[in-house]
Parts: C-alpha cells; sequence; structure tokens
C-alpha cells in the first residue's frame, strides 16, 4: 500500500489507538494528565499526517469487503480521500489538538479519573468523526455517524451528577436520534432502489443520468432529516443550546466546530445526489435561512455567553445549510471551515472568561479587558471574524454563501439570511460590549488565562486571519460571479449591527428595555425560545405519556384479562374434575372394565 | 364328547365371577380371590386350547402361570397384612389415600 492511502488510514488510527489504551488501561487513564499527554500526542500525529495527506493533496479511494453476501459484499468500509475530506481531516484534528490541549488547563480541578475518562471520549469523538469524513459510503458514514452522537451524548453529560447536564445529554440524544431514524430509513431506501452504498457508484451514476430512482426526492429528503437532527436545523435545534452543559472545550470542539458540522458534510458530499432532487434543496434552502435568522434572533436575548455562541452556531449552521440547498456547496463548504476556527475560537476564549470569572451570565461581567487583555483580543477577532468583517475568514465565505443564495434567485432566503447577518454582528458586540467593557461588577478577581489555554487560543486568532488574507488573495477571481453590490453590502449591514450595539450596550443611547418593549411580541417569543422546547415538552407529555398510559391500561385490564380468566378458568375446571380421582382401587377396576366393554363393543359394532 | 366351546364358556364364567368379586368386596382378601379367579379362568383357556391343539406349550404356559400366581398371593396377602398393621382396617373403601 502505498503512502497516499497509508497516511490517511494513519490520521483515524492515532486516536483510536489512543482510546482503546486508555479504555482497557486503567491505570494509565487514571493518571490523568498522562492520559491527556498520550491522547494528545495521539493527535497531534494525526494532525500532521492529515497537513501532509492535505498538502500533498491526495485524492484515492481503498475499500475492504464488508457484510459478506452471496453476490459479493454488500457494503464495505474504508477510506475516500479527496479534496472535501482532506480539508475536514485538517480541520477536525487541528481543532481537536488544540482543545485537548486547552482542555488540560481549563480542567485542570477535575479528578485525575475523571480527567482520563475526558480524554478516552475525546479521542473515541476524534476517531469517530475522522471516520465519518473518510467515509466511501453510506452505511460506514452512518455508522460514525451514531458514534459521534454517542460521543457527544458522554462529553454533554462529562458532569453526570448534575442534573441539567445529565438532562441536557438524555435531550441531545434523542433529539438527534429523530434525524437519525430518517437518515437510516433513507441510506436503505437508498440501497433497496440502487443495490449499493457506494458514493463513488451512486455519483458516477447520478452523474450518467442512469439513477432513475422512483421516490428519490423522498429518499434524499429522508437523508436530509440525519443531517436536520445532527446540524440543529429548525425544528430539530432544541438540543444545541442546552448541550451548553457540557465543559466548554466540548462545546467548542463538538457543539460548535466539527460534530455539528457533519449534517452540512453529509450534505456537502453527497451533492451529486441533492443536486437531482431540486425541491429537496429548495427545501434545505428555506429551512436553512430560516433556521439561521430564528436562532439569531435568540441569541440576541441571550444572557448566558455559552447559549449565544450556541444559537450563533445554530445560526451559522443555517448559513451553511442555506448555501448547500441553493447549489453553492463549496460555498457553504468554505463557511463550515472558517466557521469551525472561529467558532472555536469564540468558545475557548468564552471558557477563558468563565474560568476567570465563575459565571455565564454576561450581565454579571464587564469590565474584563483590563484583567485579560489577551483573552479580549482573540474574542474581538473571533468576533469580527463571525460578523464577516474583512479581511477575516468570516467575511468572505459569508459573503460566498449570500452570493450563492443571490444567484440561486432564492430571494427570500437571501432577505432572510441578510437580516441575519444584521443581527449577528450585533449580538456578538452585544456579547462583546457586556462581557469586556462597560462598568466591572464586583466580586473575584478576574485573571488572565494560563499559557496552556492562551496558546491555543492566539493560533486559532491568527489563523483565522490568516485563512482570511489567504482568502482574499486568492478568492478574486474565483467571486466574480457574484454581484458587485455585495461586499459592501454585507460590510454595511455588519457596521450597521455594530452601531446598534454601540448604541444599546456601550453609550447608552439606546435603552435595551425601551426597544424590548417596542418589539414585545418578538420580544416575549425568542425569550420563550418560541415555545419550541415548551411545544416539544408538551408533546412528550401529553401525546407520549398519554399514549404510553393507554397502552399501560389495555396491557393490564386486556391483555393481563384474558390471561386471567384462562387461569381461572383452569383453576375451576380441575376443581370439579378433580373428584373423579376417589382413591378407591375398585373405582379404577370398573373404569378398565368399562373401557374394555366398549372396545369390545365398538369392535363389534364398527371394525366390520 | 365335550367341545372346545364349553371349556371356553366355563372359562368365561369363572371369569365373570372373580370380576365381579374385585368389582364388589369390599374386603382386600376378597378383591385378592377375586383376582385368583380370574387367573384361573385363564388358566383353564390355555390347557383347553393346548388339549384340542395338540400344543404343549399351553400346559408349561400353565405351570408357570400357577407358579407366579402363587408368588403374587404372596406378596398380596403380605401388602394385606401390612396394611392392617398400620390401618386396622382392610376395608377398600376406607383405603382412599389417593383421592383427589
Amino acid at each position: 500500500m502505498d503512502l497516499s492511502l497509508l497516511l490517511p488510514l494513519l490520521v483515524p488510527a492515532m486516536p483510536f489507538a489512543a482510546f482503546l489504551i486508555l479504555a482497557i488501561v486503567p491505570p494509565i487513564r487514571r493518571t490523568g494528565r498522562g492520559a491527556g499527554a498520550l491522547s494528545i500526542a495521539a493527535i497531534a500525529v494525526s494532525f500532521v499526517a492529515a497537513v501532509i495527506v492535505w498538502h500533498s493533496g491526495f485524492v484515492g479511494e481503498r475499500t475492504w469487503g464488508w457484510i459478506p453476501a452471496d453476490g459479493g459484499p454488500i457494503a464495505t468500509v474504508g477510506v475516500m480521500v479527496d479534496p472535501i475530506s482532506n480539508a475536514m481531516l485538517v480541520l477536525v484534528t487541528l481543532v481537536s489538538l488544540l482543545v485537548q490541549i486547552y482542555s488540560l488547563a481549563y480542567l485542570s480541578d477535575e479528578r485525575p479519573g475523571a480527567l482520563g475518562r475526558y480524554y478516552t471520549y475525546q479521542s473515541l469523538f476524534v476517531f469517530s468523526m475522522l471516520g465519518l469524513v473518510l467515509a466511501p459510503g453510506f452505511l460506514q458514514m452512518f455508522v460514525f455517524w451514531e458514534l459521534v452522537g454517542l460521543c457527544s451524548y458522554l462529553l454533554i453529560g462529562f458532569w453526570y451528577d448534575r442534573p441539567a447536564a445529565a438532562r441536557a445529554a438524555v435531550k441531545a440524544f434523542w433529539i438527534t436520534k429523530l434525524g437519525d431514524l430518517g437518515f437510516i430509513i433513507g441510506i436503505v431506501l437508498l440501497w433497496s432502489a440502487t443495490g449499493t452504498f457506494e458514493f463513488s457508484e451512486l455519483f458516477e451514476r447520478a452523474e450518467a443520468n442512469t439513477l432513475a430512482v422512483p421516490g428519490l426526492a423522498v429518499i434524499m429528503f429522508l437523508i436530509y432529516l440525519g443531517a436536520v437532527g445532527k446540524s440543529a436545523q429548525f425544528p430539530l435545534h432544541v438540543w444545541l443550546p442546552d448541550a451548553m452543559e457540557g465543559p466548554t472545550p466540548v462545546s467548542a470542539l463538538i457543539h460548535a466546530a466539527t460534530m455539528v458540522t457533519a449534517g452540512v458534510f453529509l450534505v456537502t458530499r453527497a451533492e451529486p445526489l441533492f443536486a437531482l432532487v431540486p425541491e429537496v434543496m429548495a427545501v434545505i434552502a428555506w429551512v436553512g435561512a430560516f433556521t439561521a435568522l430564528l436562532a439569531a434572533t435568540m441569541a440576541c436575548v441571550e444572557g448566558d455567553i455559552k447559549r449565544v455562541l450556541a444559537y450563533s452556531t445554530v445560526s451559522q449552521l443555517g448559513y451553511m445549510m442555506a448555501a448547500a440547498g441553493a447549489g453553492a456547496t463549496p460555498a457553504g463548504f468554505l463557511h463550515l471551515l472558517t466557521h469551525g476556527l472561529f467558532k472555536a475560537l469564540l468558545f475557548l476564549a468564552a471558557g477563558a472568561v468563565i474560568h476567570a470569572v465563575g459565571t455565564n451570565d454576561m450581565f454579571r461581567m464587564g469590565g474584563l479587558f483590563r484583567a485579560m487583555p489577551h483573552t479580549a483580543i482573540v474574542f474581538l477577532i473571533g468576533t469580527l471574524a463571525l460578523a464577516g468583517v474583512p479581511p477575516l475568514a468570516g467575511f468572505y465565505s459569508k459573503e460566498a454563501v449570500l452570493g450563492g443564495v443571490w444567484e440561486a434567485h432564492l430571494t427570500g432566503p437571501f432577505l432572510m439570511l441578510a437580516l441575519t447577518a444584521l443581527l449577528t454582528a450585533f449580538y456578538m458586540f452585544r456579547a462583546v460590549f457586556l462581557t469586556f467593557f462597560g462598568r466591572a461588577h464586583a466580586g473575584g478577581h478576574p485573571h488572565e488565562a494560563p499559557w496552556l489555554m492562551r496558546g491555543p487560543l492566539w493560533l486559532l486568532a491568527v489563523l483565522t486571519v490568516v485563512a482570511g488574507i489567504r482568502l482574499a488573495l486568492s478568492g478574486a477571481e474565483a467571486h466574480e460571479a457574484t454581484p458587485g453590490w455585495l461586499p459592501p453590502f454585507s460590510v454595511g449591514l455588519a457596521l450597521l449591527g455594530f452601531v446598534l450595539a454601540l448604541a444599546m450596550y456601550q453609550r447608552g443611547v439606546i435603552d435595551p428595555a425601551r426597544v424590548a418593549r417596542a418589539l414585545a411580541p418578538l420580544d416575549y417569543l425568542a425569550r420563550r425560545r418560541y415555545g419550541l422546547d415548551a411545544l416539544y415538552a408538551g408533546l412528550y407529555r401529553g401525546l407520549i405519556l398519554g399514549f404510553a398510559r393507554v397502552i399501560g391500561w389495555i396491557d393490564r385490564y386486556f391483555v393481563d384479562g384474558i390471561l386471567n380468566a384462562l387461569t381461572a378458568l383452569t383453576l375451576r375446571a380441575g376443581d370439579s374434575l378433580r373428584h373423579i380421582q376417589t382413591g378407591r382401587a375398585q373405582d379404577y377396576v370398573y373404569g378398565v372394565a368399562f373401557g374394555v366393554l366398549l372396545l369390545f363393543v365398538w369392535a363389534q359394532l364398527w371394525r366390520r | 364328547m365335550i367341545g372346545l366351546s364349553s371349556y371356553l364358556v366355563l372359562a368365561a364364567l369363572v371369569f365373570s365371577i372373580g370380576l365381579f368379586g374385585v368389582l364388589t368386596r369390599r374386603n382386600a382378601v376378597g378383591i385378592l380371590l377375586g383376582i385368583e379367579l380370574m387367573l384361573n379362568a385363564v388358566n383353564i383357556n390355555l390347557v383347553a386350547f393346548a388339549r384340542f391343539h395338540g400344543d404343549l406349550t399351553g400346559l408349561i404356559f400353565t405351570l408357570f402361570t400357577i407358579a407366579i400366581t402363587v408368588v403374587e398371593v404372596a406378596v398380596g396377602l403380605a401388602i394385606v397384612i401390612a396394611i392392617f398393621r398400620v390401618r386396622r382396617t382392610v376395608d377398600a373403601d376406607r383405603l382412599d389415600l389417593l383421592r383427589g
């Protein structure tokens, strides 16, 4: 096997080896920091291998047969490397590496056993995510898809003795499972119609226009449902804000940079198939844009800094999905990569702030710029990138998304996304002003985070800037298709959002409370998350529990009733029949004699 | 000349008397006597067939039956005595421990 396949195999193999060692050898796991060092070393090797793979631009596929059947194996496992998976490999390993280093400092107060458990889960997650990215077929992708879901559950519930965290973990698990149900039904339907799980074969047939499958739109919609759950699209986005109960590095890695983008990755990967069904594409675009707007409004009223970032993640995932739905898959994927960088940066910086002040509530922060200038500067860089200010990475990818949606003549989604861009700048600068500027609140002595945490932050900040400059240098000719008025338009929106936030939360020109009163119905709805959580809870309590109660009644009184009647009947019959047994030997002899007599009669009358 | 059927009728009569005794006697010893009669009815049959078919097998079989009958009576009476020692009665109607 040559290097171009050995290296891509090595990338997921290293974290898997780390996971196996940590899982099987408890003494190593219980060392805590030792376990972390092992995991970090493994992921560092993976990162180097991923960079080599990406830099060399390997393209290829190597599969092994799986699930043997009469007519050859039904499915295969293996690795498929192409530009999409190469870029994802680098993003996943890079963010994982930085997050794991950061976690050493962030979780330094944990018991060694818990820290070892944390790194075990982290290694498993990285392996699963890399396996998902490299999957050459839908089946392997689904297996790893579920594995990352499991890791997400385990890591959200890392502090499992907190009821809120345990609830959030279960909620995330069930809601994403709802989408996965559609995903697997879609995969199996597609397989029964085409007889293959393999991407390469499906894409070839899609390009040759020989993929005439009845009901392809339904199948692709079901597969898209998996992406809805995983990538927190409306109406299954409710789990992501709750997932912030996990440790902040976990939020940065799994619930911002990598796992939640799996849905976008799926749509990007299966783009040739989705392209065959324009109606599903339209649904993806509309739902994506709507999700972006909805989440942005909720982020504007949120007081918890991590939840602001969580809603912002939902919103940006909507951006990516809208781009994918508009047929601008490269733009969506580019936004995925840049967003992965600066959202990880924002989360880790928010983690540093939380670590310093010991609260998530932004209204109890303020004036932190002086206490922790490093964190403030990198957070500001992340904010500028997210708001879409040139020449940072977010500007180019966001503009590409907007351009792609405009080119696809989707005016409705375009307007929603434009409004979202305005709101994004607004709520991000609101967070900045509330956290780092303004009046300092008493209590505690906020301090700058240790270098183990600041290092990854600066690295991500530098990468955000560098990626933006690279895009600025190379992107000039790539985006000439977009209308010329778009860049000033999107920068103008970002500026407007910035000015609004400045006026409301820094200068005090506009009173936020008066704005809230003016937009009372919207404010009311957004603060209550548009009633979706309540709706789901009500559905759960009313519908599912009611149904369970009905089933329980039927089981107790109908099914059990039949059995009880049968047993009572048997008892009654046995009770009356036992009197036949008199215990007197002579009665039995009577029986025998009478039987013999009957046999004689039978022989005489019927045997003729 | 007495024919075969006469013997068979005799045997049937003896068997029926024995069966009647087994069914109606309340005394365990009486029941044993009834069984004895039934066995001897069989012996009559065997001897009669041996005689009329000129085959000795029936006679030899009868010898075995008589020997076994003796053993059976010995065991049966032993059981009756054992029961009498425990229950102070050999009335079959009152020996109904296996009643359901």
